[in-house]
């Protein structure tokens, strides 16, 4: 049975198309079907980080109008087999997605994949909501700061009350991913204590992605930091995460940089 | 749920009470239906009609009036007076109606069968989860239990008292309609607001010793009071 998952966060810029993106390509490279969807129509990302973006024909606003078959606007992915990305279009607007459409779309996708991760924009509006209606798990992607916190807590009352899940009186598995997590930094209280974020928004922990020039690497080249350099430290945390996301039960660390002996005489940067 | 002015004589000083209420809580009553009790006021009381028209300019919606003397010139016009008016201040039930344009007409559900079948329901709302950023918990029956915190940004409003088994860190409104027996109670508190019966006190007004311990906030008068529970 297919799982649905939705990737949010209501504030801008915390990583969720990374996240998207990790969690997709490690997903796959387990032998998954996978499918990430950009739900963020008009500021479209996912494909330039998944690195397809001259491969855009179709996008899910075409599949959502009926003016497209989905087959014809998901992009297999070249490193990986069972990847594929479902692209937003970027010249049209959160207002072109319809219900009806973005409902036939998921359950097609269900058909099709183990895996529809949805990746939400930011923002509380009919996009973000759109994005989440039909999952079955939440990723709620957030920073360690106070800002970040407080709109992943309204995203996640809206998780409890404006999804099908909700709707039906079930309940929506929620999963916290703390990203851009600095461990230099909590050693010296500049960021909010990881114990404070999970009292506050008192849902189970995913993982904790730390800060890394390796993410913004991969992205600029377009590949998943996961598939990019799967043994990075951010990497190792979004393949624990994805352990998590199936079940099993892993400690959660925060990985380190390994450093070598050379690197860690002359590795402290200047700035 | 509608409230129920009850304007007392003189009238004059009676209205610059309720600016200065107005003037603190300027939404208070946005989009809510109310009843004007017109008991207290003399026979020989002049010009009800135009004092309900100043009440209208104030934007409050003035669904029917109760006690209201059949002498009055104007006073019709604001809706025919309820039944039931011997028991002044009890709260009527109105269909929950899309805040209809402010039509001064008593609507044929304003019956007192409605309020009955309020008051059977036990008078509390108990909440099983945390109220996140964003949510607005309204009961104005009596009183509301919330198991879990209050998040930033959140509020819970009570027409009694307000128990919170986690963190306060919104708002707590108890005692809407004007219960100054109401209290706050809760196991943390980091609140952003706290409010009993129009009294209010900010999270800088609060006495710092007393942030993130548990703690009951009560009213001594038209003072806030907090206390330690523990």
């Amino acid at each position: 049975m297919a799982k649905v998952l939705v990737v949010t966060s209501g504030k801008g810029g915390v990583g969720k198309t990374t996240s998207t993106a990790a969690l997709g390509a490690a997903l796959a490279q387990g032998g998954e079907n996978v499918v990430v969807v950009d739900f963020d129509v008009g500021l479209r990302n996912l494909d330039l980080v998944m690195g397809a973006e001259r491969r855009v024909v179709f996008d899910l606003i075409n599949v959502v109008q009926g003016d497209a078959k989905l087959n014809q606007a998901l992009i297999r992915d070249k490193r990986i087999e069972t990847l594929s990305l479902l692209p937003a279009s970027q010249t049209r607007d959160k207002d072109a997605l319809t219900e009806a459409g973005v409902e036939r779309v998921i359950a097609e996708l269900k058909e099709k994949f183990d895996w529809v991760i949805c990746d939400s924009p930011a923002g509380i509006e009919r996009g973000a909501l759109l994005a989440m209606r039909h999952a079955d798990v939440a990723i709620v992607v957030t920073n360690p700061e106070v800002s970040s916190v407080r709109d992943s807590d309204r995203i996640i009352g809206m998780l409890d009350s404006k999804t099908l899940k909700a709707e039906k009186g079930e309940r929506m598995e929620k999963h916290l991913l703390l990203t851009r997590y600095d461990a230099g930094r909590a050693a010296r209280n500049e960021m909010l204590k990881t114990e404070d974020i999970l009292e506050i928004l008192s849902i189970p922990l995913l993982g904790i992605i730390p800060e890394s020039e390796e993410v913004l690497r991969a992205s600029n080249i377009g590949s998943p930091v996961t598939l990019n350099n799967p043994t990075s430290a951010p990497s190792r945390a979004y393949f624990d995460a994805v352990k998590r996301l199936k079940g099993e039960m892993v400690d959660v660390v925060v990985p380190m940089e390994r450093k070598g002996f050379i690197s860690r005489l002359f590795g402290r940067r200047v700035a | 749920m509608a409230l129920v002015l009850s304007p007392e004589p003189p009238l004059a000083d009676w209205l610059v009470a309720l600016d200065a209420q107005i003037y603190r809580s300027p939404t208070f009553f946005d989009a809510r239906p109310v009843v004007v009790d017109l008991g207290s006021l003399s026979r020989e009381q002049q010009g009800v009609g135009e004092f309900l028209g100043m009440l209208e300019q104030r934007g409050i919606r003035i669904i029917g009036t109760e006690g209201a003397h059949p002498s009055w010139e104007g006073v019709e016009a604001w809706g025919r007076p309820l039944p039931g008016a011997g028991k002044p201040g009890k709260p009527i039930e109105v269909p929950s109606a899309a805040p209809a344009p402010a039509q001064p007409v008593a609507q044929p559900a304003v019956e007192p069968p409605a309020a009955e079948a309020a008051s059977a329901e036990p008078a509390a709302l108990v909440i099983d989860h945390p109220i996140r950023s964003g949510q607005s918990i309204i009961f104005e029956r009596g009183d509301v239990t919330i198991l879990g915190s209050v998040a930033s940004g959140a509020e819970v409003i009570a027409g009694g008292s307000v128990h919170i088994y986690g963190a306060l860190r919104g708002r707590a409104i108890a005692g809407l309609l004007g219960n100054a027996k109401a209290r706050v109670f809760c196991r943390k508190l980091q609140a952003e607001l706290v409010a009993i019966d129009g009294v209010y006190q900010t999270a800088d007004d609060m006495p710092s010793n007393l942030i993130g311990q548990a703690v009951q906030a009560w009213l001594d008068g038209e003072q806030m009071k907090f206390t330690a529970l523990d």
